[in-house]
């Protein structure tokens, strides 16, 4: 069943509609047999990557690898890549088995050997015993997998999935999402995903390519992306992040260095983490995660600010400060709702550095 | 768009198609409007001399000419009000209220729209005129009338009997797509029901009202059946192109065509701008309000009978064809009620071959145009949407430019453009031979089939196409087995109301036909013309009862949409 996977390369690919440039020369290599997530907001590029590796669209400039082959003079019938499509597009004039057979039949071949592979898959996706149902029957869940299988029966070289969860209602998604990967995982195949939600590509990408106006910010596991963000933009996109702004005042060695925020001139320096060149009295963009700080209420050292609201999640309450500079600051606290208010201190905790970013010019 | 390094995808033909099938529509299509234009001004007519307004100076001069044109007008502004005046309230009183009956007699009242115009003129002759049944009756009863149905009053009451139907669907669809809610909102807010219905329902039907008043006035435009039968010596414009052709005035004929095609694109366009678009019909789509119950037991049987002699009036014209096609020929003479009755018409009809020929050709014109338009269709609809841009939207007027236009209009240029040999500049001498009315018929079938592929290619999702590509489907397999049954009930709404539309006609098929190829309607003539009534009639019941039968066919199939 598993199938050894190819890999996928865009190699400077370029992309224009009318006079908007939606991939300004995009690099990637897919491994074989990895599951990479596109992330990225809308109009970021990244269904225009997908479509063009399916052959929906065709590349202005650059090229496309699939298995070290240039595919981009091929029609997509002709590219061995199979696609789940956002709104699934099953045929809802046939039933799940003849969708699940079209890509079979199209192939000509033995009608058993077609019969043989359709209930494979329809096992595959667990829906073995639908093989009649009509896709109106279908719950939506029902629907996503049987375009899946619907995909898979061809034995395409690399799958593409197109924001595959966002028909779904969120009670479900998370069930699926875990349903997919193993489905996936089970058959091998090179993978590329696209999803403008950053749960999604953490928890089904094994890698994932942040994109941003045409262009690739970062790439890299899901913890590199969280961790050690190479922009401001992946540093916001990318989980919860409050921006501060602040001068730098001292470089350490290494990425290390120390900053003096703008809010209040007399609190205690942050350690940070930088990224790009730096200089002392440079102006930099903080980013702060909600669990790299803490609040105390009260008089004491640190950046004093006033409680503005609350946010209880269940096993965190998230509090939002207003610093007396004007700028807000989102801080987790672990446990139970604890309902503080009024006057706080905010202050770094230890462990992950937040990342400070040259500021960004025309930044409000 | 950067010209180093670009990937073009190499096959020519695909991207050549766009360009055939556009040349093929505006040969078929817009060609045959220019050379009757520039026929009218003596240009390219074989033995004209050079260009010439002479034709155009006549035509204002001469006071039948521009008085056909401004009767062709003041006739169908008269003919939208009157069918406004019968269809809104019609509409109002089905859709808003509930009476016993409603669901029947709400589609009675919608049946002349499936009804060849031809037909109702026939039937309204045989029921209203001047030795029809009605004068015959009340002549019986002692009563001394006599009357003439003739002139510019019958040609109104034709139309608005059979023009009302618009009125009356587009005034329910547009009731019954509006929010309930909205009502219920003016009414919480302290409005009265006169307020409600002016502030409120009436505003939010003017889409609906709009596109109806653009129906009704364009097929009063180009009405032909009515004035020509009933029409005497009050000439509108399409019966006078007729009347010159006729008389061997071919370049009048021609200027007659140019004006009436100029008047019906200025009215399109006038018309248009009263449309406010979907802009106020779209929105959100809530329930419609509940019908009003009539309470008393008195109001019940009153709105009951009341819509059942409305039901009975809107179908005497009808019943009375089915009698006047039972009286055998020579025994009805001066009885108030025809004497004897029987199906010796019918038996004529269906055992001479002489006689059963105009109903094949019908069918079988109406077949292959419909077959022809719905291909023609398929094809310049899957081109215009994939492709966008200039010759997209050119398919797309191509494909509805001939809704505008009275079919009189392309009956002449068609026989214009198409009586000169000359393939060199795309003109082949069909007239006179098998291929023109089915040709003329395609002209006509274009825009019917084409608006209901294109809305339904429009609501299709793109995706389904590239699923079926990317599985590794040709072109060719998709169209057949995912977008030809996904259309499907896009393609039989709009082909059977092409093959209705075509199995009655009338306008084309007088100026076009040949012996061999006389369809239903020129036999309706010519037994009229020699007092074979009795015949006329059964042809008549033979057409209501195709066009029937094709209508609830489509209307089961379609859903019941327009």
């Amino acid at each position: 069943m598993t199938a050894s996977g190819v890999s996928v390369r865009f190699d400077d690919v370029f992309k224009a509609f009318d006079d908007t440039v939606v991939l300004a020369g995009v690099s990637l290599t897919v491994e074989p047999g990895e599951i990479f997530a596109l992330l990225g907001p809308s109009g970021s590029g990244k269904t225009t990557m997908l479509r063009l590796l399916a052959g929906f669209e065709q590349l202005d400039r650059g090229r496309l690898l699939i298995a070290d082959e240039a595919v981009e003079h091929l029609p997509p019938a002709r590219r061995g890549v199979g696609m789940l499509f956002q709104s699934y597009a099953l045929f809802p004039h046939l039933s799940v088995a003849e969708n699940v057979a079209f890509g079979l039949k199209v192939r000509g071949g033995a009608q058993g050997e077609a019969e043989a592979r359709v209930a494979e898959m329809l096992e595959l996706v667990r829906l073995s015993g639908f093989e009649q149902r009509r896709i109106a029957e279908l719950s939506g869940g029902q629907q996503q997998r049987v375009a899946l299988a619907r995909a898979l029966a061809p034995r395409p070289r690399v799958l593409l999935l197109d924001e595959p969860l966002s028909n779904l209602d969120p009670a479900l998604r998370e069930e699926t999402r875990a349903d997919l990967r193993r489905t996936v995982k089970q058959t091998g195949i090179t993978t590329v995903l696209v999803t403008h939600e950053q749960e999604e590509a953490f928890e089904l990408g094994e890698r994932i390519g942040l994109l941003h106006e045409g262009g690739l910010e970062q790439v890299g596991g899901p913890s590199e992306l969280y961790r050690d963000p190479a922009s401001r933009f992946v540093a916001t996109f990318v989980g919860r992040c409050s921006v501060l702004t602040g001068s730098v005042r001292e470089l350490h060695g290494g990425d290390e260095l120390t900053v003096r925020l703008a809010s209040q001139p007399g609190a205690p320096a942050w350690h940070c983490r930088g990224s790009g060149e730096l200089a002392v009295d440079d102006r930099v963009d903080v980013c702060v995660r909600p669990e790299a700080v803490e609040l105390e209420t009260g008089e004491a050292p640190g950046l004093a600010g006033e409680i503005e609201a609350e946010r209880f999640t269940g096993s965190s309450s998230f509090y939002t400060v207003r610093l007396a500079a004007g700028s807000a600051v989102e801080v987790a606290m672990p446990g139970t709702a604890a309902g503080l208010k009024g006057a706080c201190v905010v202050r770094q905790l230890g462990g992950e550095l937040p990342s400070a970013f040259a500021a960004a010019e025309s930044d409000p | 768009m950067s010209a180093a390094g670009a990937v073009r995808r190499a096959p020519q033909l695909r991207s050549l198609m766009p360009w055939l099938v556009l040349a093929f529509l505006v040969w078929l299509v817009g060609y045959p409007l220019l050379v009757v234009a520039a026929e009218a001004f003596g240009i390219g007519s074989p033995g004209g001399g050079g260009p010439t307004t002479e034709a155009f100076r006549s035509f204002f001069t001469r006071a039948d000419e521009w008085h056909a044109m401004w009767r062709t007008l003041w006739i169908s502004v008269l003919s939208t009000l009157a069918a406004a005046a019968i269809g809104v309230p019609l509409g109002f009183l089905f859709e808003r209220n509930e009476i016993p009956g409603r669901r029947l007699l709400g589609a009675l009242v919608a049946l002349p729209v499936a009804l060849p115009p031809l037909v109702g003129v026939i039937a309204f002759l045989f029921l209203y005129g001047e030795s029809g049944l009605a004068a015959r009756g009340l002549q019986s009863l002692g009563l001394d009338v006599s009357w003439r149905l003739t002139g510019a009053w019958a040609i109104l009451l034709v139309h608005a009997y059979s023009m009302y139907v618009y009125f009356y669907l587009f005034t329910r669809a547009g009731l019954s797509g509006q929010d309930g809610a909205a009502i219920e909102a003016a009414q919480s807010l302290g409005a009265s029901r006169s307020q409600i219905l002016f502030r409120v329902t009436l505003p939010r039907l003017r889409p609906a009202l709009a596109g109806a008043t653009l129906l009704t006035f364009m097929t009063s435009l180009g009405s032909f059946s009515a004035p020509y039968i009933f029409g005497g010596g009050f000439r509108v414009m399409t019966t006078q192109i007729v009347a010159s052709k006729l008389n061997g005035e071919l370049r009048m004929a021609y200027v007659e065509t140019t004006m009436l095609a100029l008047l019906a694109f200025a009215s399109l366009l006038l018309l248009r701008k009263i449309d406010p678009g979907l802009d106020l019909a779209s929105g959100a789509r809530g329930t419609p309000p509940a019908r009003r119950r009539l309470h008393s037991q008195r109001a019940r049987v009153a709105a009951a009978a009341g819509g059942w002699v409305l039901a009975c009036v809107l179908l005497l014209p009808h019943a009375t064809l089915i009698l006047m096609s039972l009286v055998p020929p020579n025994t009805w003479t001066v009885e108030a009620f025809p004497p004897v009755l029987g199906l010796v018409n019918y038996g004529d009809l269906l055992s001479s071959t002489e006689r059963l020929r105009p109903a094949l050709n019908s069918l079988w014109m109406a077949a292959a145009a419909t077959l022809a338009a719905v291909v023609v269709g398929v094809m310049a609809a899957r081109l215009s949407l994939r492709r966008g841009g200039l010759p997209g939207r050119a398919l797309e007027a191509m494909m509805t430019l001939p809704w505008a236009i009275p079919g009189t209009v392309f009956a002449l240029a068609l026989a214009a453009a198409m009586s000169v040999n000359a393939p060199w500049v795309g003109r082949f001498v069909l007239v006179g031979t098998l291929w023109i009315l089915p040709l003329a018929y395609l002209v006509r079938s274009l825009p019917l089939t084409g608006r209901s592929i294109f809305a339904g290619l429009r609501q299709l999702d793109p995706r389904l196409e590239e699923a079926a590509a990317s599985l590794g489907a040709g072109s060719l397999r998709t169209v057949l087995q995912i977008v030809l049954p996904l259309l499907r009930p896009a393609v039989i709404a709009g082909a059977g109301l092409a093959f209705i539309t075509m199995l009655g006609d009338f306008v084309t098929s007088i100026v076009l036909y040949t012996y061999d190829t006389r369809p239903i309607s020129i036999e309706i003539q010519s037994s009229l013309r020699i007092q074979e009534t009795g015949i006329a009639a059964a042809y008549g019941v033979l057409l209501m009862v195709l066009s029937a039968a094709a209508f609830i066919a489509w209307d089961d199939r379609a859903g019941g949409r327009l």
